[in-house]
Order: C-alpha cells, then sequence, then structure tokens
C-alpha cells in the first residue's frame, strides 16, 4: 500500500486517480451533500468531452434545483421558464438541427407544470434529448409534494402521506411516453452506485448518438435520491430509494429502438 | 425593385410580409381573429423556399417559448396571437424581456374581458403598453392603421428589437386584421447568414459560453440590471417615437386614436369640419414609446382633446400624463367588439366641449 507523506506527494501527476472534465466549470455545485444531481452534471459532461460536443452542445436548464446548471457545464445554455423547457428546446433543434440540443428537468418541472409541452415535444417527435431527475419531491423550493411523490410518502405538503384519494397517483412519465411513436429511445437508470453511475453513462451516450440519427426523442429519466427533502442522510436516502422508489419505478429501457 | 401590388387581409399581409423579411421561424397557435396568419404560412411552406420554419405548438404557451428558445439562438423569430392568447404568452413576454431578446409579438385585439368576442376591440392597451407580465419592463408597441402597415411594420418590428434587443409588439385588431385592402409587398429578403455575437449556437474555442438567462438571485446585481432596462427604455422613448398628425395646423380640438380608432377619427375630423369645429387628429403610430412630448405641446394649442378608442377608456391615461392638466381631456369609446362610428365620434365631442 502506498504510504502518502503529505499533500505534495498526493497531488504528484502519477497519483491522480479522477480528475474534473473539461467540460464542467470551476464553479462550485450548489447541491446538497449526497444528491444525485452533481453525479447526474458529471456524466453528461464527461459525454459531451469524449463525443467532442462541446461546440455543437446547446442546453436548456429548468426551473428547479439545477436552475443554475448554466453555472457548471462550459457550453452554451439557455435558462428557460419552469416546465417550458421541451418547448424552448424545440424552436433550437428546428432553427439549427445540426446542433446537439437537450433539456434537463426535474420531476416538478417536467411532470407537473410542464407535462403539456414534455408530451408535445415527444409525440412531434422533436430530435432533443430530455434528461429527467426523478426524486419524487420538489427540492428547491423546500420538500413539497410532487406529481411523482410515491403513495403515502411524507413532504410538506403531504405532511401525513400522500393519500391517493384527494392527491392522485404518482405520474410514471417514461412510460407514457415510451407509448408515443415519437420518442425514439426511453431508459430509467440511477446514479447511487458506481454501477449505476457506469449504466446511466451508457445509456446517455446511447441518446446522444441516436439522436444524431434524428428519428426521434430520446428521454433518460435518472431516479436520484433527495436526502435534504427526504430529510434522511446519503446513505439512508439510497437505501430508502432502493427499497421504495425501484419497486414503482423499475430501471431498465422502456423504449429501444428496433434495430 | 418594384414593390408588388396585392389585395390581402391584414392577417395575410403580416403572414406574406414574415417570409419576405427572411424571418426564420414562427410558432403560433390558432385563434379568431388571427388564424388566417398561420393558415397562410402553412399554405406557402416558406420551409422550401426560405427555409423558415412554421410550427404549430400545442399551445400559446408553448408558442412563445418556442420563441424564446429561437430568439435567443440569435434567429428572426415571431408568434401572432388575440387577446385570450396574448394572456397565456405573458409568461414567456416577461422571460423574453428579461433576457433581452428580440422577437416580435402581433396581437390581433378582440374584446374581452375572459372569452369576450371575436369581434375588433382595443382593450389590450394597458396590457401591451405598461408591460403586461410581471416585472418591471416594456415592449416596443407598433399599432399599425392598415394592411399595408400591418405589412410594413413585420421589417421595423424586427429592426428595433434587433437595435434594443428587445421584444416588440404590434397591436392591431380584428378590423385591420380581417379587412382587405390593396397593400405594396417588398422584395423578398435572404435570411440573415450571421447571428449576434450573444447567441447560443453552440460554443466555439475563440469564444466564452453564451448563457441566456434573466435569472440573478443577487439583488445589487438584478438592481443593476433593472437600471439597465430603465436606461434602455430611456433611449428608446428619446429616438423612437413615431405619430402621424391629421389637420393639426389649425386645430382647437384634438382626437387622439391609433388603429382602427384612428381610421374612423379621420373622417370625424372631416365631418366636424364641415360643421365648423376645428378638429384634427394624431394618431400615435408607436404606443411605446408614446408621443408625450408632441400631445403636450398641442396641448398648448388646443382647448381640449379626446381619446378616441374601443375600449373602456385605456390609451386615456397616458393622454392625460402628456397633457399634464393643461387642457381637458376626454375618453370617448365603443366596446364589447363594436367599432365606433365617425358620427358617433362627432356628437361625443360636442357634447364634451361645445355643449349639446
Amino acid at each position: 500500500m502506498v504510504q502518502f507523506t503529505g499533500i505534495k506527494e498526493i497531488i504528484k501527476p502519477e497519483n491522480l486517480v479522477y480528475k474534473k472534465t473539461n467540460i464542467m466549470t470551476k464553479n462550485i455545485l450548489s447541491y446538497c451533500p449526497g444528491c444525485g444531481h452533481g453525479t447526474a452534471h458529471r456524466i453528461l459532461a464527461e459525454i459531451i468531452d469524449e463525443e467532442g460536443l462541446q461546440s455543437e452542445a446547446i442546453g436548456v436548464s429548468p426551473v428547479g434545483c439545477s436552475v443554475f446548471m448554466y453555472y457548471y457545464l462550459d457550453i452554451d445554455w439557455q435558462e428557460a421558464a419552469h416546465g417550458r423547457a421541451p418547448a424552448v428546446a424545440t424552436a433550437i433543434k428546428r432553427l439549427l438541427p445540426e446542433k446537439f440540443v437537450f433539456t434537463y428537468q426535474g420531476d416538478g418541472d417536467l411532470a407537473a407544470i410542464g407535462t403539456a409541452e414534455t408530451i408535445h415535444a415527444c409525440n412531434r417527435g422533436e430530435n432533443i434529448l430530455i434528461i429527467f431527475i426523478n426524486n419524487g419531491i420538489y427540492g428547491m423550493t423546500g420538500g413539497q409534494m410532487a406529481p411523482t411523490t410515491l403513495p403515502g410518502m411524507k413532504s410538506s405538503t403531504s405532511p401525513y402521506g400522500r393519500d391517493v384519494k384527494t392527491m392522485g397517483n404518482p405520474i410514471k412519465m417514461a412510460d407514457i411516453i415510451a407509448s408515443l411513436p415519437g420518442s425514439y429511445y426511453v431508459t430509467r437508470q440511477s446514479v447511487h452506485t458506481p454501477a449505476n453511475v457506469k449504466k446511466t453513462k451508457k445509456a446517455i451516450r446511447k441518446a446522444v448518438q441516436y439522436q444524431k440519427l434524428n428519428k426521434g426523442t430520446c428521454l433518460v429519466e435518472i431516479l436520484s435520491n433527495c436526502p435534504s427533502g427526504w430529510k434522511m442522510t446519503p446513505v439512508q436516502s439510497n437505501k430508502w430509494m432502493e427499497e421504495n422508489m425501484f419497486p414503482y419505478y423499475p430501471l431498465g429501457d422502456l423504449k429501444t429502438p428496433k434495430e | 425593385m418594384e414593390k408588388e401590388l396585392r389585395l390581402m387581409k391584414g392577417n395575410e399581409a403580416v403572414a406574406e410580409a414574415a417570409i419576405r423579411a427572411g424571418v426564420d421561424g414562427y410558432f403560433g397557435y390558432p385563434i379568431t381573429p388571427q388564424s388566417e396568419i398561420i393558415e397562410y404560412l402553412m399554405d406557402a411552406n416558406p420551409a422550401e423556399t426560405t427555409g423558415m420554419v412554421v410550427l404549430q405548438a400545442e399551445s400559446e404557451i408553448a408558442a412563445i417559448n418556442m420563441v424564446y428558445g429561437g430568439a435567443a439562438c440569435g434567429k428572426k423569430v415571431m408568434t401572432t396571437s388575440s387577446s385570450p392568447g396574448i394572456s397565456l404568452k405573458q409568461e414567456g413576454i416577461s422571460y423574453i424581456a428579461g433576457a433581452e431578446l428580440p422577437c416580435l409579438i402581433v396581437n390581433v385585439v378582440r374584446g374581452g374581458p375572459g372569452l369576450g368576442t371575436i369581434q375588433p376591440a382595443q382593450s389590450d392597451y394597458f396590457q401591451a403598453t405598461k408591460g403586461g407580465g410581471h416585472g418591471d419592463y416594456h415592449l416596443i408597441v407598433l399599432a399599425p392603421a392598415s394592411v399595408q402597415e400591418m405589412a410594413d411594420f413585420v421589417e421595423l418590428s424586427f429592426d428595433l428589437a434587433f437595435k434594443y434587443r428587445n421584444p416588440v409588439m404590434m397591436l392591431s385588431d380584428g378590423a385591420i386584421g380581417q379587412m382587405m385592402e390593396k397593400v405594396y409587398l417588398s422584395p423578398h429578403k435572404e435570411r440573415a447568414k450571421t447571428v449576434p455575437e450573444w447567441a447560443t449556437t453552440g460554443k466555439p474555442t475563440t469564444r466564452q459560453r453564451n448563457i441566456i438567462t434573466s435569472l440573478d438571485l443577487d439583488p445589487n446585481r438584478q438592481e443593476l440590471f433593472n437600471r439597465k432596462l430603465l436606461a434602455k427604455y430611456d433611449e428608446i422613448r428619446e429616438k423612437e417615437v413615431r405619430f402621424e398628425e391629421f389637420q393639426c395646423e389649425d386645430a382647437e380640438y384634438l382626437l387622439v386614436a391609433y388603429g382602427t380608432s384612428a381610421r374612423v377619427c379621420q373622417k370625424s375630423v372631416q365631418l366636424a369640419r364641415e360643421q365648423g369645429i376645428k378638429a384634427g387628429l394624431l394618431r400615435p403610430i408607436t404606443l411605446f414609446p408614446f408621443p408625450t412630448k408632441r400631445i403636450n405641446e398641442l396641448a398648448g394649442k388646443v382647448k381640449g382633446m379626446l381619446s378616441v378608442e374601443m375600449s373602456a377608456g385605456q390609451m386615456v391615461e397616458d393622454v392625460l400624463l402628456s397633457v399634464s392638466g393643461k387642457v381637458p381631456v376626454y375618453h370617448f369609446g365603443r366596446m364589447g367588439g363594436i367599432v365606433t362610428t365617425p358620427e358617433e365620434v362627432v356628437e361625443s365631442l360636442k357634447s364634451k366641449f361645445i355643449g349639446g
């Protein structure tokens, strides 16, 4: 085992095991400790870097925890109104068809206020990539119930647990989108273990490559924990996600291209 | 090149002028009385000729956000709607103003509030000129009074929008949108091959990334931005006021009217003069910036002013502010989709200023 004697030893190039990707900026992430957003950002940045897409990429960020995503990835960005990212991305891609256009949206943004924009962009088969972070709660505004909140799950607007009789059932947006002829590739992944990070990266890379084919909308849903909103430690929240979120939102491909 | 003469509806003229002006994208949603615009564009299919994108969105909300996305790419993009649809667009318009994006929004106004009527009205003046959505902002507002101006103002709107990085609204109404007149159409212009340096088109290695946003959580920076907007609006007020005067030289009574009402009031001026009343007309062409200075000057020369609008009295507030108490100012207008007659205006002028 290597014995490190100090910082000078640690920062030697030959001891480097992990580094910032070129596409990530030096800005400090605003996310809570243990949250999945940072990992999802990193994966996307790595793929943009590895696929040489920096000059092609135009990102559209939502309203929600990732509203400041444009601070973190060194590419051209547009910040959309709450829920409207797929409409914004539609126009970008129509006017600049050669570019790589993606949205990054949370479950409040994509599955509540932006349901119409999401469904119709997918139904038109817009050649964009939608990255959908589903943590079953409104994180930024302080842990309110989302359309994706599980039955019985407590939030600040369902303090006694989500009662499906009065508050409706959690909506499975990826399943709905997979049923539309306009969607091309729909998958649900997570980033809570190294193995799942690898799978998610593989899925996003596929989606990026599919987008070049101009055959329809790609959607990668990423189930994520929300330690602050769920009022758990990061470790507890990942365990809770496995035990409660995965049975309702099973991981895996929902629609793959017929090859 | 010579201009081409055609007989067209105002709505059709906007559509044809957009193709000829080299517009890159149109995003709309059908609503009476302006659906001819998207119908004309779909039929003309400019994707095959100029490459212009024409898309029917799922809602007015989606359409204005498509305009946001396209404008942020530095493209010439536009949307059109009528009053209830324009209300739906207000969130997006506020974001466009906040992100300082150029675009054209056409409102072919119908009577309201609510679903109201499909007949012409001028009841969206406040919404158009005072902001409309949330936050401190202004649109540049152009008021066409003919089919010719509906065509001409397309290019003018984009010139102003790009000059000031500010959304422009063409505030028309159901009468001008639906009526047919002869119109001289400008020759085709090619679509722009370049975009402004702030546009998001993918970051080359030669520049920093471009970010289009209306968000700044730091109150000091946000206030600085608000001040920047105010300075821009002041410059617009200084440089872009447009209006037209009709028999104002010797006028004792001034009618102030825009759009369809201004057309009516031209006849009213003639009728009044036949009865020995020296009336004149000032027609604001820009509603923001408003011709405040000129109206204030004329207030020193006339005995009174009548703001004629197809509304409950909206522009009259700007006339009152411009006049600043120098002479009496009244409002006359029909509502609910009724177009004022020239005779009614003369009667109102007589009853308010002359008696009987």
